[in-house]
């Protein structure tokens, strides 16, 4: 289920400098995940885990600002329920654009924006952070194993090393997968951290898979759609193709001796 | 050059004797859907028809993005994403317009080499060919600044390495840059005259294509062997050619359909491939990317760019010569300017009066080295700037120069060429048998 996949530093964005005592950056495990391939699906159970884990852990620093609330009753999404959508986007404070005054969120409203400064916004983290190249720097692997951002994820959620280097008054942390292998982020998941609510037994892994799954949602909520649109569109050209190919040997006949 | 004599339209009833005393379109539109074709082309002719579908497509899924994108600094990136996520399949409209540009730029280029085998550029072709460079200097233009509309770190950064060519230019670059930009670095003022050029520089290439079709038209299509279709009487020329219309109408859709196949696939299953994921974080003039690649179709002339580094002697040569005016950066704005150009001039650089790469031995493996190096130069353009991409990529633009100024004359001159067929019917039998003149 695991490939180890070595991916170029130049593949993602490089955070120059700081590779004192670090090992090295740039490691992304290839997950096998339920959305890949052309008849790939996102498993709705997972992005709802997902949410629950970027709504209780990632959500206290980092923001989705492109993502409207709404999506989440998207068919092809986490579907929930009208109810739940409406009781969920409650729990965040925007300021509203018309009167300027603080009021609770409505379905309507976008995801709120980090709250840590120096956190980035996770709406398109999952495309911006793809680079599967494979084979021999094609990256026609994508084709079957997705594009890599969501495992890009996975992997930095779960590539802490444990080391720690402080410099310049900040601590960095030890990671496998950030690219200059010292990260700022503290290690965010531990075993047990939440609870899920639908009973699954929260570990890290399990938790870093759900939450790079509803990440990539974030950043390509359409991609069910779109999937089965270029189903359509290939079996239809194809039936096309072939009449044309029919058609196009019938009027040559009468020109070609072979035939 | 008179024109392939064939049957022209004769207004039958009332109306269309009317219309065509005020306006003979039906004329124009029978004549240029009748045109005599020769009836050997092979499968390398279909790619005219994929670029004028690429074209309409383009503009097609680009009116519907207008309306929805809006050209400002603070909103452009929010705005594609609202693309995205909320306006009606417009997922499929901005992957179909990002992709199709591939689709675009793949067609051109096989298009070019087709044309560069097979000698179509040669006389009496040379406009059709000048006004075929024009488009891809037009369509490259286009995508340049398409690219940069998303907002995003590629699109920023690609749009300051480029604009900063033109400031190389000694003296004036710097006002030339400004001017370009509308202002002292790439901002809103640039974002929104791009916008505006983008939306322009399409309907200048439908109007080149027109040109481009009216002059072939004229000079009647090249084909396989080089040899022209004859001309002495209408039986003749049919002997040597078949109307446009349905013969390779439906054999160019055919084709079409088969490529659309492929370009659905990746537009559905794999709609990012060809882009960087850099693309995807908003642009921020704070934060530079490691590297900033162009979009795959620039590649080539990219790596031609970077190739002429200050270490390299012809350059430290032209530094001397012109005491320091042509310094290493402009030198390589010139020499990726001048990759076009030496294409542009091709029909009197290719000394032979052979037409067709089938019949000229010699000129056959040095095109296809071309090809090779225009690979090659393609793959140096991804890498980044440094041993070894730097030198491989030096000899790849020294062999581009080298086959359009040096071998091509020489070619024409010391090439003793195989024997052509006599004429186009003689081409078409030996491949179909003889069966030219069917019973109906």
């Amino acid at each position: 289920m695991l490939r180890k996949i070595a991916i170029t530093a130049a593949s993602v964005l490089a955070l120059s400098g700081g590779t004192v005592l670090a090992a090295e950056g740039g490691l992304v495990e290839d997950l096998a995940f339920s959305f890949e391939g052309p008849f790939g699906k996102f498993e709705e159970n997972q992005l709802q885990r997902g949410l629950q884990v970027y709504t209780e852990v990632c959500s206290a620093c980092h923001g989705m600002k492109l993502v409207p609330i709404r999506s989440l009753a998207d068919e092809g999404g986490p579907g929930l329920p009208e109810d739940q959508v409406r009781a969920y986007a409650a729990q965040f404070t925007v300021t509203d654009a018309e009167t300027g005054e603080d009021r609770p969120a409505t379905p309507s409203d976008h995801f709120p924006s980090s709250s840590l400064e120096n956190a980035p916004d996770l709406s398109l983290m999952a495309k911006a952070r793809a680079g599967f190249r494979g084979p021999y720097g094609t990256g026609i692997n994508q084709f079957f194993r997705g594009i890599g951002g969501p495992e890009y994820i996975y992997s930095l959620l779960t590539g802490y090393t444990g080391e720690e280097v402080e410099q310049a008054g900040t601590t960095f942390y030890g990671n496998h997968t950030f690219p200059s292998g010292l990260i700022a982020m503290t290690p965010p998941l531990s075993d047990e951290l939440i609870t899920y609510q639908d009973g699954t037994e929260a570990t890290v892994q399990q938790m870093a898979e759900d939450v790079s799954a509803f990440l990539m949602w974030a950043a390509e909520p359409k991609m069910m759609d779109r999937k089965k649109a270029g189903l359509v569109a290939v079996l239809f050209l194809s039936l096309i193709s072939v009449l044309l190919y029919l058609t196009n040997k019938r009027i040559w006949a009468p020109y070609k001796g072979k035939h | 050059m008179a024109g392939i004599p064939h049957d022209h339209y004769e207004p039958k009833t009332g109306f269309e004797q009317w219309l065509h005393r005020r306006l003979p379109i039906v004329s124009l539109a029978y004549d240029t859907l009748m045109i005599p074709t020769p009836k050997n082309l092979n499968w390398w002719w279909i790619w005219g028809i994929v670029l004028a579908f690429c074209l309409v497509l383009q503009i097609a899924t680009g009116v519907v993005l207008a309306m929805h994108y809006t050209p400002n600094v603070d909103m452009a990136f929010a705005s594609v994403e609202h693309i995205m996520r909320n306006v009606n399949g417009g997922y499929l409209l901005r992957y179909l317009h990002a992709n199709g540009a591939s689709l675009f730029f793949f067609a051109v280029y096989v298009h070019i080499f087709r044309g560069l085998f097979y000698g179509s550029y040669k006389a009496p072709r040379e406009v059709t060919w000048i006004v075929g460079i024009l488009i891809f200097v037009a369509m490259m233009g286009t995508a340049f600044m398409g690219y940069v509309l998303p907002w995003g770190q590629m699109s920023f950064w690609g749009a300051t390495v480029i604009t900063g060519l033109f400031g190389a230019i000694p003296g004036i670059g710097p006002s030339i840059q400004t001017w370009l930009l509308g202002g002292p670095a790439v901002d809103n003022a640039t974002l929104n005259r791009f916008f505006s050029l983008h939306y322009l520089l399409p309907f200048v290439i439908a109007a080149l294509v027109a040109v481009h079709i009216w002059a072939f038209h004229t000079t009647g299509n090249n084909n396989p062997t080089g040899v022209e279709v004859r001309r002495g009487s209408k039986a003749e020329a049919e002997k040597d050619t078949l109307p446009f219309w349905p013969y390779f109408v439906i054999k160019d859709l055919f084709a079409l359909a088969v490529i659309l196949v492929v370009f659905f696939a990746v537009v559905g299953f794999m709609p990012n491939y060809l882009g960087h994921p850099d693309n995807y974080l908003e642009a921020n003039p704070l934060s530079t990317p490691a590297h900033i690649v162009p979009e795959w179709y620039f590649l080539p002339f990219y790596a031609i760019l970077r190739a002429f580094t200050s270490d390299v002697w012809i350059v430290m040569l032209t530094e001397w010569i012109t005491f320091g005016i042509v310094d290493a950066k402009f030198f390589g704005v010139i020499a990726m300017f001048g990759a076009i150009a030496v294409m542009a001039l091709v029909p009197w650089l290719d000394t032979s009066n052979v037409r067709s790469g089938k019949y000229r031995p010699m000129f056959r493996w040095w095109f296809y080295l071309l090809i090779i190096d225009f690979v090659v130069l393609m793959w140096c353009g991804a890498m980044p700037a440094e041993p070894p991409y730097s030198t491989i990529s030096l000899i790849g633009a020294a062999y581009w120069f080298a086959y359009f100024l040096v071998i091509l004359p020489l070619l024409g001159i010391i090439e003793k060429p195989l024997p052509q067929p006599a004429t186009i019917e003689d081409d078409f039998n030996a491949h179909y048998g003889a069966k030219s003149h069917p019973a109906e």
